[in-house]
């Protein structure tokens, strides 16, 4: 039965992130904003281990375990984690992206790894490092090698872009077996902490998501234990197989999508609020009274923003449901993350547009979350990139023939 | 339902509403794509056209039984899941098919006992239309600052005033007009029968929905009587016709959708399918990605006015951003056809017509 709305569970969920936001998040989001280099800001480390105590560490609860009927409709931790993704990046997405124990790389970890590594690596907070300096939507391009000598495996590259390296217990690398063999011949490895020949070069200075740290590494004969290696080592020789071994990998991002266009949303919707209010102050009201078009221009700017949000919201919701489902949602992925990727960016910059200089100012967070909004159409998949999959995804077209 | 918190977010179909489907698409298969152009350009149904809709049967489900109808419960979320499915054959013919629905929504939302009676059984019986006429020829125009005015007279009540963009007025039993109440800030609607004296009827030609017959409607001191006044809430009604447009809407921006991927997979240019060129694909990927969203907006805004949730700002939403991103899948339509696009032997050129009146037209669809 079509219904739009949140369960019961869910709104609660929504909750309790939202008042971590209020009260943990935005009282010290503009400290480290100002901080930027720093280890993990000692107020998360009590909220990294609550997390892990309630299992959110990316280990997604079996979503029948609630006794359902198989064909009943789940909306289960897709639904949750987006929802919850949302009213955190409301707070501040840089310091969500430092929780300890919730990295892309713990994602990796329990989307592919053996029961062993899951025991070995699920405690630590694990990085994740595809892009390098050649090479960042093309990931199919990486450099990186790893070359198997006896019972380790040695790499040898340089990546960029690695959100909490520098900050985490160990980083899952993107390496090639063999750069002849192609996408086939790219696996991932975990690589911990201090491990020889791993160096963090830098961290780098961002316009925005300032907290979250952002760390360039090089690997210089790298040694890690054979047992690293997350899937098997094997190169796919048949073209098919090759294609679905990396199809695999890439499917990774139909999970990892929709929470990005989350925080794309929650930001956006930080700012129209609090744009909302200080609109209010100045006696513009907001009842949705006559037709836009009669509206005045700036309700006319916050209703068409509040539309705009909305249809993000939906399209989000609607890819974690399917996920929730077992449904493919490849395309709906995609479509939410290019939606709200857009529509978060333009919404906090027209919020600081229409505040003046109480938007521009650092007074207020406005202009933080204006900075902040801009990765969203970037990581995990440009607005280009979400463009390229949803089109292929409706014209029928392979990579090769719609570049 | 009671707990609504209790449900979770679905976007299944129930069984009730998939077999309905089915039977409204093989109806747009064989009565209403192959005649869309040709009534276009007739700027008329085909002949016959309203009786076969009426056996779909879509006004008489919410009819109450003792007055000959089916007795269902009102039913947004069925209502714009079938304006989407006939809006994907024609906009024009799908307002036009649902337009007694309409007059018979509203007055099921607003009318009393008797009066669902005295409409709503002939209705029921025999394959009458009904129409709705809120809309004034004026630019501004404000569905809750009416020009049409009723003053209060010996018997009943007095109409003046000019309506416009009024579906099929001409062949319609009873007009339900929208007026301002002289002495009383609220509007009312009053049931005008076709025959009514003071009332002149004149079809309108416009840039689109050119079968639907718009009428402008003028009525010059017609009187009714004092039981043919409903008081309505005027906001609710626009909500339910926005939500009821839109989803018109997205079926047709859905036919656009439809049309063009085959066209850009097999029209080549430089020695390539032109979809092969990032410039066309990622217009085709967004005019997919808004098409999607404008659905669900459509979707939330219905489940909850049939939930009984407050759904204004939902209505409005769903308004402000369907009428935009229609217009631009309608106008992206043509740009990817290129010239043949303006051409009309291509249906585009005829739903880009069409969906200009998505960001108009109000009090046409009630859902």
């Amino acid at each position: 039965m079509i219904n739009l709305e949140l369960p019961k569970k869910l709104q609660m969920a929504q909750q309790m992130s939202h008042q971590v936001a209020a009260t943990v998040f935005r009282p010290i989001a503009r400290k480290y904003d100002k901080i930027e280099h720093c280890d993990t800001p000692e107020e998360l480390i009590p909220l990294g281990q609550m997390i892990k105590g309630m299992g959110g560490d990316g280990k997604k609860p079996d979503s029948q375990s609630e006794g359902r009927a198989s064909d009943a409709v789940n909306n289960g931790a897709n639904m949750t984690q987006v929802l919850t993704t949302a009213e955190m990046s409301w707070g501040c997405i840089g310091l969500m992206l430092s929780i300890p124990g919730l990295g892309l790389g713990n994602a990796a970890i329990q989307a592919v790894g053996t029961p062993q590594q899951k025991e070995r690596f699920g405690g630590l907070h694990c990085a994740m490092a595809i892009t390098e300096p050649g090479c960042g939507s093309d990931s199919a391009a990486v450099k990186t090698s790893a070359v198997l000598d006896g019972d380790e495996w040695v790499l040898n590259g340089e990546k960029i872009f690695a959100t909490s390296a520098s900050r985490g217990d160990a980083v899952v690398v993107w390496a090639t077996l063999d750069k002849s063999k192609g996408k086939a011949a790219i696996k991932s490895f975990v690589v911990e902490r201090g491990t020889p020949g791993m160096e963090i070069v830098r961290c780098e200075d961002k316009m925005g998501l300032r907290v979250s740290d952002t760390a360039a590494i090089v690997f210089t004969d790298c040694r890690i234990p054979k047992d690293n290696i997350l899937g098997s080592a094997e190169i796919a020789d048949t073209a098919e197989a090759r294609k679905k071994a990396f199809g695999g990998v890439m499917q990774t991002f139909d999970n990892t999508r929709p929470p990005v266009a989350a925080m794309a949303y929650g930001v956006a919707r930080a700012a129209l609020e609090i744009t909302k209010e200080l609109l209010q102050k100045e006696g513009i009201e907001f009842r949705y009274e006559k037709s836009i078009n009669n509206s005045t221009a700036i309700q006319a700017e916050v209703y068409r923003m509040e539309a705009e949000l909305e249809a993000a919201r939906l399209l989000i919701l609607k890819a974690a449901w399917m996920a929730d489902n077992k449904q493919p949602n490849s395309k709906q992925a995609s479509m939410c993350k290019a939606k709200a990727g857009r529509v978060g960016n333009q919404i906090t910059l027209k919020c600081v547009g229409l505040c003046g200089s109480l938007g521009y100012g650092e007074e207020l967070l406005l202009e933080k979350f204006a900075r902040d909004s801009k990765i969203l159409d970037i990581f995990e998949g440009t607005q280009q990139i979400q463009q390229l999959i949803i089109a292929r995804n409706v014209l029928g077209k392979s990579s090769s023939e719609l570049k | 339902m009671s707990d609504h918190s209790a449900a979770s977010f679905d976007l299944t179909l129930t069984e009730e509403q998939r077999i309905t489907r089915e039977s409204i698409r093989r109806f747009v298969e064989s009565h209403i794509k192959p005649n869309a152009r040709a009534a276009d350009e007739a700027a008329a149904a085909p002949a016959d056209f309203y009786r076969q809709a009426g056996e779909l049967g879509l006004g008489l489900m919410p009819i109450p039984e003792a007055l000959g109808g089916a007795g269902m419960a009102r039913a947004p979320i069925s209502n714009v899941l079938n304006a989407e499915d006939l809006g994907h054959g024609d906009m024009a013919l799908a307002i036009g098919a649902l337009t007694p629905l309409s007059f018979i929504n509203a007055v099921l939302d607003f009318a009393s006992p008797a009066q669902q009676e005295t409409y709503l059984t002939p209705l029921a019986m025999e394959s009458l239309l009904a129409t709705i006429a809120l809309m004034e020829p004026k630019a501004t125009f404000e569905a809750t600052a009416l020009q049409t005015t009723a003053v209060k007279v010996d018997g009943g009540y007095q109409l003046n005033g000019v309506k416009t963009l009024v579906p099929l007025a001409t062949q319609s039993r009873f007009i339900l007009v929208l007026a301002a109440l002289e002495g009383d800030a609220a509007s009312a609607g009053f049931v005008v029968e076709s025959a009514a004296e003071g009332m002149t009827i004149q079809e309108e030609s416009c840039m689109g929905l050119r079968p639907l017959e718009l009428c402008r409607v003028e009525l010059h001191d017609v009187v009714v009587p004092e039981s043919a006044r409903i008081n309505l809430d005027m906001g609710r009604l626009l909500d339910l016709s926005s939500i009821g447009l839109a989803a018109v809407a997205v079926g047709c921006c859905q036919a656009v959708l439809d049309y063009v991927v085959p066209y850009v997979n097999d029209r080549t240019a430089f020695g390539e399918p032109i979809s092969h060129r990032q410039s066309v694909a990622f217009m085709v990927a967004d005019m997919a990605t808004e098409l999607e969203a404008m659905r669900l907006m459509v979707y939330r805004a219905a489940s909850r006015a049939e939930q009984g949730l407050a759904f204004h700002e939902n209505a409005y939403w769903c308004r402000t951003f369907c009428a935009e991103k229609a217009m631009e899948i309608g106008t992206n339509g043509i740009q990817l056809l290129g010239g043949h696009g303006f051409i009309r032997e291509h249906p585009v050129e005829m739903w880009y017509r069409n969906l200009r009146a998505a960001a108009l037209l109000q009090g046409a669809v009630v859902i």
